[in-house]
């Protein structure tokens, strides 16, 4: 199932290279035309049109609404998975969860993971954005490479990482031998196995970052950047004071988008750390609870509750703020 | 996407200094470009490729090419056994074909459906159009992460639990295709429609024969796009699935994982992420403009 994220393609001007002609914003000449030309026949046009579109509303409506309505009502409930019976305990779960270790633990664990990923790879992401710049041959094909992670299944990725990670067979550990080190037990140790996830979800999402980076890079305005090179202002100089500022709507359009991302990070965690020993984050936890061993799903719920909450806050902040600009001539 | 034309792409140090591009193979001048324009070229290409290298290495590796304290980095030989070996010891064959149904019917239908609705809100008189496209831009926001639970109730208790229609059902409504082809019909001239209007051509045919031939890149890119995220989805057929007859493949890779723990069955497993991997690589590197400008558009999680 995808889970798409927000797209501004009005607001968010740097957000992809494209090659289809890029969208406009919500445009209204298309209404105009057609309420022009179609009246009279709007009733026809009233069965056509549900013809056409019911289908997938009732299955979003089904799908995607539905759902958060009886997540809401699930996590007032004390119910074991499976099990035919249910007690209403109104918000005991949320008290559980609040009130327990559970919170400083899961969200601790998710702030740790979200805001390292998020800085992690949108830094290596700008970084591979400027090399991906570069005036050389060889950057689409470069490209391409350092996309590619992006696209391929969390599940496979993490079982060549957990390799790599071995602490006996491992090419980390065979590294670390040859430095007189012992390789550290990544997958026992709480702090470490976190350490790991994060290394494998930043490699496996920069190269979005970067290709971002690169197409707002490309669009900065050229006469601007000559200038700066006209008045003496280094490479440096022009990147800090020109390009990064210029820059400022992509990095908060990849801020949010990644940030979103990484809230529901979930195929890497679960292949690499089963048991959620230290990365159990909030998505985790919300899976470990109703199907891992103790099948609690009224708490469950609550916790996927408080993740959705989240998100919204997360998707509201970002509205508002595009609404506003951050910047853009 | 497009490569970039080197014009757009020129916010480099040779603008700085003008009479240098005059001398593009002075030493000193292939010295800067080399170390700055390749050297960290390639070192992001190496950490990328590396791993996935090793993976493919791996999986040709014996038991006793992999245990051992000495690093061997190429395998003795092309040898095929750990595939078998990952074949047999998991029904491997029947997770391919479960991943191949369940990506071909669900892109297939998620596509058809982005373009009826995507038409019908774009060409197609309604009252509340917008509060219906507003509806759907919200469902994009919505993380299929949230839903499991509920979901895994409603579609247990309709008994599709081990079902391939359970695994795909609950993924058809798409909010993600529907946005990005109305944007694209949005952009479409009106002139187009005219002549099929005056043929007195109704919805149907001025969709399949004018709309969709003319929208063949953007849905080539919702269609690939779609397709990556089913064949990579985990978390709900992990859930909604466990036997083994009904595993798409990643489930399939985690059964796998739980039976070849120890040090010996990593070539096993590397062999089983090949197959879950290349899959994807060889159409990505295909069809990669589609991919890339679909994903950093409405971008979808992994």
């Amino acid at each position: 199932m995808t889970a798409p994220l927000i797209h501004k393609s009005s607001t968010a001007p740097a957000d992809g290279p494209d090659t289809s002609a890029p969208a406009p914003p919500v445009a209204t000449p298309g209404r105009n035309r057609e309420r022009r030309r179609w009246s009279g026949r709007s009733r026809k046009d009233f069965v056509v049109f549900l013809a056409m579109a019911l289908p997938n509303l009732v299955l979003i409506g089904t799908f995607t609404y539905w759902p958060l309505i009886n997540n809401i009502y699930y996590s007032t409930l004390d119910w074991t998975l499976g099990s035919a019976s249910a007690t209403v305990v109104g918000l005991q779960n949320y008290v559980t969860f609040f009130t327990g270790e559970d919170a400083s633990k899961v969200l601790g664990t998710t702030a740790v993971f979200t805001l390292v990923t998020v800085g992690g790879s949108m830094v290596l992401g700008l970084l591979v954005a400027l090399a991906l710049n570069a005036k050389v041959r060889g950057t689409t094909l470069a490209r391409s490479a350092v996309f590619a992670p992006y696209v391929l299944s969390g599940v496979g990725v993490g079982l060549v990482w957990l390799f790599i990670f071995d602490p006996g067979y491992g090419v980390l550990a065979w590294i670390l031998r040859g430095l007189g080190q012992q390789s550290p037990q990544w997958i026992n140790d709480p702090q470490l196995s976190l350490v790991m996830v994060i290394i494998v979800y930043v490699w496996k999402n920069l190269g979005y970052c970067a290709v971002v980076y690169l197409a707002g890079l490309q669009s900065l305005p050229r006469d601007v950047m000559e200038a700066a090179a006209l008045d003496g202002a280094n490479g440096i100089r022009r990147f800090l004071s020109i390009s990064l500022p210029l820059l400022s709507p992509t990095t908060f359009f990849l801020l949010i988008t990644t940030m979103l991302s990484s809230l529901q990070a979930f195929d890497l965690i679960r292949i690499m750390t089963p048991l959620g020993n230290g990365t159990s984050t909030l998505i985790y936890e919300a899976y470990l609870q109703a199907f891992g061993a103790y099948n609690r799903a009224g708490y469950s719920a609550a916790i996927s509750v408080i993740l959705f909450a989240i998100l919204l806050i997360i998707t509201v902040l970002q509205l508002r703020f595009v609404e506003r600009k951050v910047h853009y001539s | 996407m497009s490569a970039p034309s080197p014009a757009a792409v020129v916010v480099s140090q040779q603008d700085a200094e003008p009479d240098r591009r005059h001398r593009p193979l002075s030493p000193a001048n292939l010295l800067q470009t080399v170390a700055a324009g390749y050297v960290p070229l390639i070192v992001a290409t190496l950490v990328v490729a590396l791993p996935l290298l090793w993976m493919l290495l791996s999986s040709f590796k014996q038991p006793g090419e992999i245990v051992t304290m000495d690093l061997k980095i190429l395998p003795d030989s092309l040898n095929l056994e750990n595939y078998a070996t990952a074949m047999t010891t998991v029904p491997f064959a029947q997770f391919f074909a479960n991943s191949l149904i369940v990506t071909v019917v669900g892109s297939t239908v998620k596509v058809i459906l982005a373009i009826l609705t995507a038409y019908a809100l774009v060409f197609v008189r309604f009252p509340f159009k917008n509060v219906i496209f507003v509806l759907i831009l919200v469902a994009l926001m919505v993380p299929a992460q949230v839903s499991i639970l509920p979901n895994y109730i409603l579609i247990a208790g309709m008994g599709g639990k081990n079902t391939l229609w359970g695994i795909i059902l609950p993924g058809l409504g798409t909010a993600f295709g529907t946005f990005l082809l109305r944007q694209h019909f949005l952009t479409l001239p009106p002139s187009i429609l005219e002549a099929a209007e005056i043929d007195g051509a109704g919805h149907w045919r001025r969709l399949w024969q004018i709309i969709v031939p003319v929208s063949v890149p953007s849905i080539a890119t919702v269609a690939l796009v779609t397709v990556v995220s089913e064949w990579n989805d985990y978390i709900w057929p992990l859930i909604i699935t466990d036997r083994p007859e009904t595993m798409t493949l990643p489930v399939g890779l985690t059964l796998l994982q739980n039976s070849e723990s120890n040090g010996a069955g990593w070539g096993i497993l590397m062999a089983g992420a090949v197959l879950v991997i290349v899959p994807i690589l060889l159409v990505f590197a295909a069809l990669q403009r589609y991919i890339v400008a679909g994903l950093t558009q409405g971008s979808v999680t992994g």
